[in-house]
């Protein structure tokens, strides 16, 4: 996928994007699932774009998603139900969030990275389990109560005004970042990270990019959360849970980094399977995505994406 | 004339070994000038002390009139002193159009431009093509940099550092490790640039140095040993001394 390419959407692009719309007619009786999928599809692509784009390794990327999710609940607990502006609100604040924590981020390297971004997250899930006269603690926040979608659509038991606006919110967030990464910020990023040594020679300042799209991502995981805590009308502490940020490395790098869509595969495939072991067995499940993730690392590297590519590239060199 | 660039008891240490020992150095605006030396000599050590990849322990760095020394590297950039790289330091999975382009949009200032594609900076798309066809890169514009072959990717280093428009450009070795026909080719290009560049080279090619440089600093032991003309450093008595000395332990 080269930056240097033009706005206008593939025909793959398209089918991908018609499949969402297909499963809301042909799989009513999933919505709720589906609406699950598209929020940490959105979730993995607010890493995407700092792990797959700047090579950021964050460990503690729920921070985000839990502060937005929190925002949201907290907001329409107390009376604010308008569901879009709380979605930017909670947005504002992962966003502001991002930017603060940003700084300590991007000094280290890899290793530090992953340890500060730990800790981050650490910390914000011990402060929402202290603070349970606020957050509910362990329990969960509960009587969160959305108002209408625009006045008109509630969030019913059917799940249907909660997985279309799920998936508009995936979209717009999508074509943004889909614009972010094909312009010329963009291909600084890819310049990031395919040369961070050079970028300074070239007259760029590596870690003001850096700031900005680590700030993006974590606005990106805000939104993310937001919508879970709106559709479920509840917010659970494990949205700040490490398993959560751990989770999401995996759907990411299952599905290929640095492609915009590779979260978006990944998640859709770890929580479609997720979903099937479970039902065959709700204990040992794990055991089979452990084993898929290891076969994915080793044999078809790049992820899905990343083994769909090569394999195409092949092919186009035998037809030569 | 004017001086480009020039520094002042600079000085580097790494632990008890230094590097680079006051080295007080000026160039003149416009000049092509060769920095020659044994290897261990400390050239490249001052190159990194110039454009800032380390942190000088002592000295002052000036370019034109302005003081360089404690600012960031990219910032020395943006002020008009660029170098390329002994061992290539490019962008592998781009391609050299992709790279000229990043290079020239960081110059303009549109590297922060994220709501419209890089396809619509025209500017920095032709500026980066023109640059391309005059290092004879042009019919390489859509390889991917690690595929190209070595000679053209020590072309793109220059290119590189062309996009950022500089006023005093360091190249370290930029023949490093290409057959010496197409080092003379490659400095052929080198010597095609404006005028208004002051170019600083590092080469351990004699030939080269004396067909290219108007004036030579030869380096000893992370110190200058003496400067001058090319005819006054073939003559210079020490000079030989360093390099025979080398042969003959050599």
């Amino acid at each position: 996928m080269s930056p240097l390419a033009t706005w206008k959407f593939s025909r793959l692009e398209i089918a991908f994007w018609l499949l969402p719309i297909a499963a809301f007619f042909l799989f009513p009786k999933y919505l709720t699932l589906g609406s699950q999928i598209l929020i940490t599809a959105l979730f993995a692509l607010s890493l995407d774009l700092i792990l797959g784009y700047a090579r950021i390794i964050s460990l503690g990327h729920a921070a985000f998603f839990g502060l937005g999710a929190y925002t949201a609940g907290l907001l329409a607990k107390y009376g604010w139900g308008e569901p879009l502006s709380g979605l930017l609100l909670a947005t504002a604040v992962a966003t502001l969030a991002g930017l603060l924590t940003s700084f300590l981020v991007v000094r280290g390297q890899d290793l530090a990275r992953l340890m500060v971004t730990l800790g981050i997250g650490l910390m914000l899930y011990e402060t929402a389990n202290q603070a349970s006269s606020i957050t509910g603690g362990v329990d969960g926040l509960s009587g969160v109560e959305m108002g209408k979608l625009f006045g008109v659509f509630s969030f019913g038991l059917d799940g249907r005004t909660a997985y279309v606006y799920c998936l508009v919110v995936l979209f717009v967030v999508f074509l943004f970042a889909r614009t972010l990464v094909r312009s010329p910020f963009g291909l600084s990023l890819r310049g990031i990270r395919e040369g961070e040594k050079r970028m300074p020679a070239i007259g760029a300042s590596v870690s003001r990019k850096l700031v900005a799209v680590y700030t993006v991502g974590a606005g990106i995981a805000g939104i993310a959360g937001a919508l879970l805590a709106q559709t479920t009308q509840f917010v659970g502490i494990d949205s700040f849970a490490f398993h959560r940020s751990a989770d999401l490395m995996i759907m990411l790098v299952l599905g290929g980094t640095g492609y915009l869509y590779g979260g978006l595969i990944g998640t859709a495939v770890f929580m479609l399977l997720q979903s099937y072991l479970s039902s065959l067995n709700p204990v040992y499940w794990q055991f089979w995505l452990g084993l898929l993730l290891v076969v994915i690392v080793l044999f078809a590297r790049g992820g899905i994406l990343g083994a769909l590519a090569a394999l195409r590239a092949r092919i186009k060199r035998g037809r030569r | 004339m004017s001086v480009a660039l020039r520094t002042i008891g600079l000085s580097k240490s790494f632990g008890a070994f230094r590097a680079n020992a006051d080295v007080s150095l000026s160039f003149a605006a416009g000049a092509r000038h060769a920095l020659i030396g044994p290897n261990g000599a400390g050239k490249t050590t001052f190159i990194n002390l110039l454009t800032g990849v380390l942190p000088a322990s002592s000295g002052e760095v000036y370019l034109g009139d302005e003081k360089v020394s404690t600012l960031p590297q990219h910032a020395r950039v943006k002020l008009g002193m660029t170098r390329t790289f002994q061992i290539n330091t490019l962008f592998p999975g781009l391609t050299a159009l992709e790279s000229v382009v990043l290079a020239c949009c960081e110059r303009s200032g549109r590297g922060g431009v994220w709501w419209r594609p890089a396809l619509a900076e025209r500017a920095a798309i032709d500026e980066a093509g023109e640059i391309l066809s005059r290092l004879k890169l042009d019919r390489d514009a859509h390889t991917v940099t690690r595929e190209l072959p070595y000679g053209k990717q020590r072309l793109l280093e220059i290119a590189l550092a062309l996009a950022t428009r500089p006023k005093v450009l360091l190249l370290d070795e930029p023949a490093a490790g290409i057959p010496s026909a197409e080092s003379a080719e490659l400095f052929a290009v080198i010597a095609g640039l404006p005028r208004q560049v002051t170019i600083v080279f590092i080469e351990h090619d004699m030939d080269i140095v004396f067909r290219f440089a108007e004036r030579i600093t030869v380096m000893v032991g992370g110190t200058v040993l003496v400067e001058g003309t090319p005819d006054e450093i073939a003559r210079d008595r020490r000079v030989r001394e360093v390099y025979l000395g080398e042969a003959a332990h050599g």
